[in-house]
């Protein structure tokens, strides 16, 4: 007994364990730049065609002038650059080396660019309207920011909130039909878009707090209610639109928030249409994500909120009342999905129809996987969303070759591709649709 | 945690581990009650969307009893109507006009029987598959294909279509199955993402030569061939196709592969406990992939029942209907079990059958059905609920704790 | 603080937990509550803690009744309890484990004030001798480190009254002396210690006072100067041998070897590193060691659940490794897991299923696709039977068992097939005494039989017991195999990553 061991060593021995490399990132970047090389590449229309980019808008403080490159061999530099990437990819690989979230990002505009090279190359009428696909970037990826934070809030405290799409649908009729009541009896029709906008959020609450009636205090599974939840309000909306709102049609009129413009900041090319010339809701879109991620990852609240969704037991045993934070949680989210509803009505200036918010709330609940749970992630993911969506708009209207429903289905696809693992492991809150009881 | 607590818990966690056992424990009487209480809840949207209602709550004060004449007539307006377009028409001139809304309730609750039957075996299993509707869309389509534009002969060609259909649909459950087992992507997001996909697929396909009815610029494919339709069982006043005979079977089938099979012993022992399914030996993503491509056929089944059967007149975007979302109801409501499926089928495709008649008859929108649908699903998942709502006492909750 | 309970009882259903407790802790007494498992000792101080109600009694701090609606009343109190299940948010830091509950906010934005959480983990830190940083993420510190943070956090909430709840099950013999060390200087300091244990050694170390606990009743009250004896039979409620009888090991040929085996996990961190040994038919090799030193990847990847980076092992010669778990089944290997609710059972099908979770499509159990439900019950109903499981029927649920019958499930499964080799991990784990011996004597049976056993278990108690030939695993690597009769110093050291030569 004459060993003295004062301390146990703590640090890991240098281990000479190989451990086998996974190429597929690099083999997925690499074969979708070869066949981007291939399609939007070599298929551009070469022999002097150009493809022209409008940057600047008719009231910008100042003008940017269009941009025009030779488009094949543009379009044939940016897939190479993406090939390029995707080889500094393996070398990653073959280093052990991590390499950061530059890569895929310019990877991804590189390609993105190319497509538009392509789909522009020698059209002499129409450009690449690129503020105005911006524009609609951020427009259309309003419902999803909305409705991605709306996820975050509830799974973060434990709730899977799949009642997205019907919180979004909810907040959508709700916003028409007090707008359309509102605006009638006071003849303001501005005013009543606003009032719109304040019901919003109180339908979407509804449906959050029916959400966690049966997942909290009934133990029902969160997904299934979720799903019911979003077949009850499809029912319940198609149901007063067509009698309610069919008979008094002054309750369902097309009543639009109007745009405030920043003075100044909304003059800046490009960037003022794109971000400061919007209407209130995407302004309180913006500060609802800033105060969220502070919120959720700064403050007291968001600290207990998180270790609810993550350890409830011992959030409780350090008094955090779990089940009293996830219904109010899964209320405020369901408050901020009924919010990002009124953008296909009041937000838009479109009355309310049937099942309107068609998937957008899906489409949010992949946005926020992708978006890993975190505010600012989601709004990157959305953007995204958007500007795919953006993108089909854009192409139907120059008119391309790829059917719009192949960019329709680009959403999807990608989002399958992330949860089955390109993006990485994703790690969703660890007490996710587990009920808590004593 | 001491033993014992560690078992309380055990036996509580088992008891309400998913909303499937707390269906699958229900009682008969809950359900009845959870579809008393839908409803109730039914009439009185039916009550607030009466505009004689409101006209005689204008005068409330003076004549009260016509608000309650008014309401009471609206009810049962709507409900009558619903009863003669799904079971009876009682006001029908002819037998055939009287027996006909029965059987169109179970020519709707065909598609429901088979893709309900799909989804309880991925609940019992575990899955939460929320694709049938895109897999009922990518059954019909190519199933329909290889009914317009094939060639073969009489009963064959029946098959072979029936075969792609299954196909079709197999197809898209194994997409997700195989995703889940081996990169771990949740279903539940794969599905929902493949029912878009599916959907614009069929768009795409519909704008294209191969499905386009020559010379014609609808999205729409020209009609089934007769020789691969579903026969008609009741003659030709009836819609009811063979295809509602194969949904039984169906049921029949899926029962002994739960509940009789070695593979259906691996599904529920990967669905309660996937790793003490793997550590006894189980291929647990085998199992997986299995669920999800057999779910996925019995919905392309589904497929078939619509485009062979009730929709071949060509197909269409709409070829689905709400089929695979109502499906989800359907085995939700029959406890995921094949007896309680074909049941839950029949009284939900009742409920679509009744829309015409009370868009017709009572002027209401066929959606109060979807309301009347959900409502009872979810009060089912929440017996405390149902109990509370009709001051029922709590059944003995016996926490089983041998010593 | 004095604290006292006054005829606490608590029922599950039918089930009482506690039955009528009283308790009474001294200020700046350690008072041990002693009991075997499922005794009802964490039950109780749930109750006093605030996360369940009594359903009878009362707690009294300082002669005033106390009604706690939940932990947080508790510990305002000034109870502090670390559980026997840390209460930790692994993907917090220290400093946001300790600071939750009662955060300290700063600025005109009321944002967390992480750097006074920082300090205060510190300066507790420091006053025990803790090395723990405060702002290393929890799920990547040793179990020893986390206990004390859960010390640390209790502490920061100004405890007067510490529940410690089977603080040493997961430390090394030298960290237990350390913690019990660290138990007797918090008592100096006026703080009252509830040291909740099943194990005499620790109690006659620090307790001042002895409370034993049996079947939900307090059955007496000990001096800490009671023999072992005395204080076993009265927490057991009959005499108890303390060793398991057993013959002498006839060991025969290798039946496992292991070879090199090294297992990386999906995060890129080692978890096994390069380990060698061999089982012989007859004997026990049971590895000691503290949980999460490699154990679990190491029979996981002997079962083929677990991918193996390097190395290889054979069973009788055959390779098992890189085989699907069903062929390494089917070759002989009997396991049973070391979370038997998680990996050994499907709680929610009955115990007839559960019996034949492995062989359920091999005949006699099924024909073809076919199962055969009457073979199946007959088999089951043997099987109870001759296992002693305690049920009112092969048709009740698995999850409706006690623990001590689960694993019997477990056991009579595994050893329905011809094995030769049977690992079992951790095959006691929360079992009571009765129990406890009934698998000791079956796992020494099949020894008999010629079976090679594999046992691991964090019990030195139970390994010093069932072993022919102890291996000590300590961050991945075995770093010695020893005799049976190695001194506890000397294991002690072991584990804590002393290698055989430098121990010994």
């Amino acid at each position: 007994m004459t060993a003295t061991l004062t301390e146990a060593p703590q640090a890991q021995p240098a281990v000479d364990i190989e451990v086998a490399r996974s190429w597929r990132t690099p083999i997925i970047l690499g074969v979708v730049g070869l066949i981007a090389f291939v399609l939007f590449g070599l298929m551009t229309e070469g022999g002097g065609a150009t493809t022209t980019f409008v940057l600047s808008r008719p009231n910008d403080l100042f003008t940017i002038p269009a941009i025009t490159v030779p488009a094949q061999a543009t379009a044939i530099a940016l897939t190479v650059i993406a090939i390029a990437l995707a080889g500094v990819s393996a070398w990653g690989v073959q280093n052990r080396r991590k390499i950061g979230m530059w890569l895929p990002t310019v990877y991804g505009i590189a390609l993105v660019l190319a497509v538009l090279v392509w789909a522009g190359a020698g059209r002499t009428a129409t450009s690449i309207q690129l503020t105005g696909l911006l524009i609609g970037t951020v427009v259309l990826a309003t419902p999803l920011v909305f409705g991605s934070l709306a996820g975050t809030l509830c799974e973060r405290s434990g709730i899977v909130n799949i009642a997205i799409e019907g919180q979004l649908l909810a907040g959508a009729f709700l916003a028409a039909l007090v707008a359309g009541a509102v605006s009638s009896s006071t003849g303001s029709d501005s005013f009543g878009a606003y009032v719109g906008l304040v019901a919003a959020p109180i339908a979407g609450a509804l449906v959050g707090a029916a959400l966690s009636l049966f997942a909290v205090r009934y133990w029902v599974d969160q997904i299934v209610v979720g799903v019911v939840l979003n077949v009850l309000v499809v029912g319940l909306t198609s149901f007063f639109f067509g009698t309610l709102m069919r008979e008094n049609p002054e309750l369902n009129r097309a009543i639009g928030l109007p745009d405030l413009p920043i003075p100044v900041l909304s003059r800046i090319p490009v960037i003022g249409p794109v971000l400061f010339d919007q209407n209130m809701l995407v302004y309180l879109m913006y500060a609802i994500v800033i105060v969220l991620n502070i919120m959720l990852f700064k403050s007291r609240w968001g600290l207990r909120v998180r270790s609810v969704g993550e350890h409830p037991k011992a959030a409780d045993t350090v008094g955090i009342k779990v089940n009293r934070t996830r219904v109010r949680n899964t209320i405020l989210g369901g408050a901020v999905a009924g919010l990002g509803g009124a953008f296909f009505t009041v937000a838009s200036g479109l009355a309310f129809n049937k099942e309107m918010t068609g998937g957008k709330g899906y489409i949010a609940l992949a946005a926020m996987i992708l978006g890993r749970w975190s505010p600012k992630g989601a709004l990157a993911a959305a953007l995204l969303f958007g500007f795919a969506d953006s993108l089909r708009e854009q192409f139907g209207i120059i008119g391309t070759s790829i059917p719009s429903q192949f960019l329709a289905m680009l959403p999807y696809l990608a989002t399958i591709f992330a949860v089955a693992g390109l993006v990485g492991h994703v790690r969703p809150p660890a007490a996710e649709n587990i009920p808590y009881k004593k | 945690m001491s033993a014992e607590q560690t078992t309380a818990k055990a036996v509580e966690e088992q008891d309400d581990r998913s909303v499937l056992r707390q269906i699958a424990e229900s009682s008969g009487l809950v359900v009845a009650l959870a579809v008393v209480a839908s409803i109730v809840i039914g009439a009185i949207l039916v009550v607030l969307a009466s505009p004689e209602v409101e006209e005689a709550l204008g005068y409330f004060f003076s004549r009260p009893a016509d608000t309650f004449a008014a309401a009471w007539e609206a009810i049962t307006g709507a409900y009558t109507a619903m009863f003669r377009g799904s079971v009876w028409n009682y006001n029908g001139d002819t037998f055939v006009q009287q027996f006909r809304p029965l059987t169109e309730s179970l020519t709707m609750a065909t598609p429901l029987i088979f893709a309900g039957l799909g989804l309880g075996i991925g609940f019992r299993a575990g899955l939460f598959n929320i694709g049938a509707q895109g897999q009922i869309i990518m059954g019909a389509m190519i199933g329909g294909w290889v009914g317009f534009a094939w060639d073969l002969p009489w009963g064959l060609h029946l098959i072979v279509a029936i075969i792609a259909s299954v196909l079709g649909g197999a197809l898209w459950g194994f997409i997700p199955g195989i995703l889940k087992a081996k990169a771990g992507a949740h279903e539940v997001i794969v599905t929902i993402m493949l029912n878009y996909v599916a959907a614009n697929l069929i768009a795409y396909a519909l704008s294209t030569d191969a499905f386009q009815l020559e010379g014609s610029d609808n999205p729409k494919s020209p009609p089934i061939a007769e020789t691969a339709q579903y026969p008609l069982i009741l003659g030709d006043s009836f819609r009811l196709n063979l295809s509602f005979l194969l949904a039984i079977a169906a049921a029949f089938g899926v029962w002994w592969l739960m509940e009789r099979s070695t593979w259906g012993f691996r599904f529920r022992a990967v669905g309660a406990n996937a790793r003490a399914a793997r550590t006894a030996g189980m291929n647990v993503p085998l199992s997986i992939i299995g669920v999800m491509t057999i779910a996925g056929a019995l919905s392309g089944f589904a497929g078939s029942s619509q485009i062979l059967g009730t929709e071949s007149s060509g197909l269409t975007a709409g070829v689905a209907g709400s089929f695979g979302f109502d499906a989800i109801t359907v085995a939700l409501l029959g406890r995921s079990r094949p007896l309680g499926t074909v049941m839950a089928a029949i009284l939900f495709g009742g409920f679509k059958a009744s829309g015409p008649a009370l868009q017709v008859q009572a002027g209401l929108p066929v959606d109060i059905v979807l309301v009347i649908q959900s409502l009872i699903v979810l009060f089912i998942a929440a017996p405390p609920l149902v109990r509370f709502l009709f001051r029922l006492p709590a059944p003995s909750r016996e926490k089983v704790v041998a010593a | 603080m004095r604290l006292e309970l006054r005829g606490i009882t608590k029922r599950f259903g039918t089930f009482t937990a506690n039955d009528a407790i009283d308790l009474v802790v001294e200020p700046g007494q350690v008072h041990a509550l002693l009991g075997e498992n499922g005794a009802g000792k964490s039950t109780l101080m749930n109750v006093l803690f605030g996360l369940y109600d009594a359903d009878e009694g009362e707690v009294l701090l300082d002669g005033e009744p106390a009604d706690f609606e939940g932990p947080g009343d508790a510990m305002a109190a000034g109870i502090g309890m670390v559980h026997q299940h840390f209460m930790l948010v692994p993907p917090f830091t220290v400093a946001e484990n300790v600071m939750l509950g009662h955060e300290e906010v700063r600025g005109p934005a009321k944002l967390l004030d992480l750097d006074a959480a920082r300090a205060k983990v510190k300066e507790i830190s420091e006053r025990f001798n803790f090395a723990v940083d405060p702002d290393a993420v929890v799920e990547d510190l040793p179990v020893g480190a986390q206990q004390r943070v859960e010390i640390i956090k209790a502490l920061s909430r100004d405890a007067e009254v510490l529940i410690l709840d089977e603080p040493t099950a997961v430390l090394t013999p030298q960290e237990t002396d350390e913690l019990l060390a660290i138990v007797k200087d918090l008592s100096k300091a006026g703080t009252s210690v509830v040291l909740i244990t099943h194990k005499l050694r620790e109690v006659q170390a620090v307790a001042d006072t002895i409370t034993v606990i049996r079947r939900g009743k307090v059955v007496g009250q000990a001096e800490p100067t009671a023999s072992q004896e005395e204080l076993a039979s009265l927490m057991v409620g009959r005499d108890v041998s303390m060793t398991v009888d057993k013959d002498a090991a006839k060991p025969g040929a290798v039946m496992l070897s292991v070879r090199d085996l090294s297992v990386v996990d999906e995060l890129g961190i080692p978890r096994l590193k390069h380990v060698s040994f061999n089982v012989k038919a007859g004997e026990i090799l049971a590895i000691a060691g503290v949980q999460g030193n490699g154990q679990t990847e190491l029979t996981e990847a002997l079962l083929g659940s677990q991918p193996v980076t390097s190395g290889d092992a054979l069973l009788d010669g055959e390779f098992i490794t890189g085989k699907p778990i069903k062929d390494v089944l089917m070759a002989g290997l009997g396991f049973v897991p070391e979370d038997r609710t998680e990996d050994g059972l499907v709680a929610s099908m009955t115990i007839a299923n559960n019996l034949i979770l492995d062989l359920h499509d091999q005949p006699p159990y099924a024909s073809g696709m076919a199962l055969k439900p009457s073979v199946i019950d007959e088999e089951a109903a043997k099987h109870v039977e001759q296992f002693d499981i305690r049920t009112t029927s092969t048709e009740a649920t698995a999850g409706s068992l006690s623990g001590g019958n689960q694993q019997k499930v477990v056991l009579a499964r595994e050893l329905s097939r011809p094995l030769k080799l049977l690992i079992a991990s951790n095959p006691t784990r929360g079992l009571d005494v009765g129990s406890i011996e009934f698998v000791h004597k079956r796992i020494i049976e099949e020894r008999d039989n010629g079976t090679a056993v594999l046992i691991v278990s964090s019990e030195l108690d139970e390994v010093v017991a069932l072993a022919d030939r102890i291996a000590v695993m300590y961050h991945g690597e075995i770093v010695g195999i020893v005799p049976p009769d190695t001194d506890r110093d000397t294991l002690g050291l072991m584990m804590a990553g002393a290698k055989q030569e430098e121990a010994a």
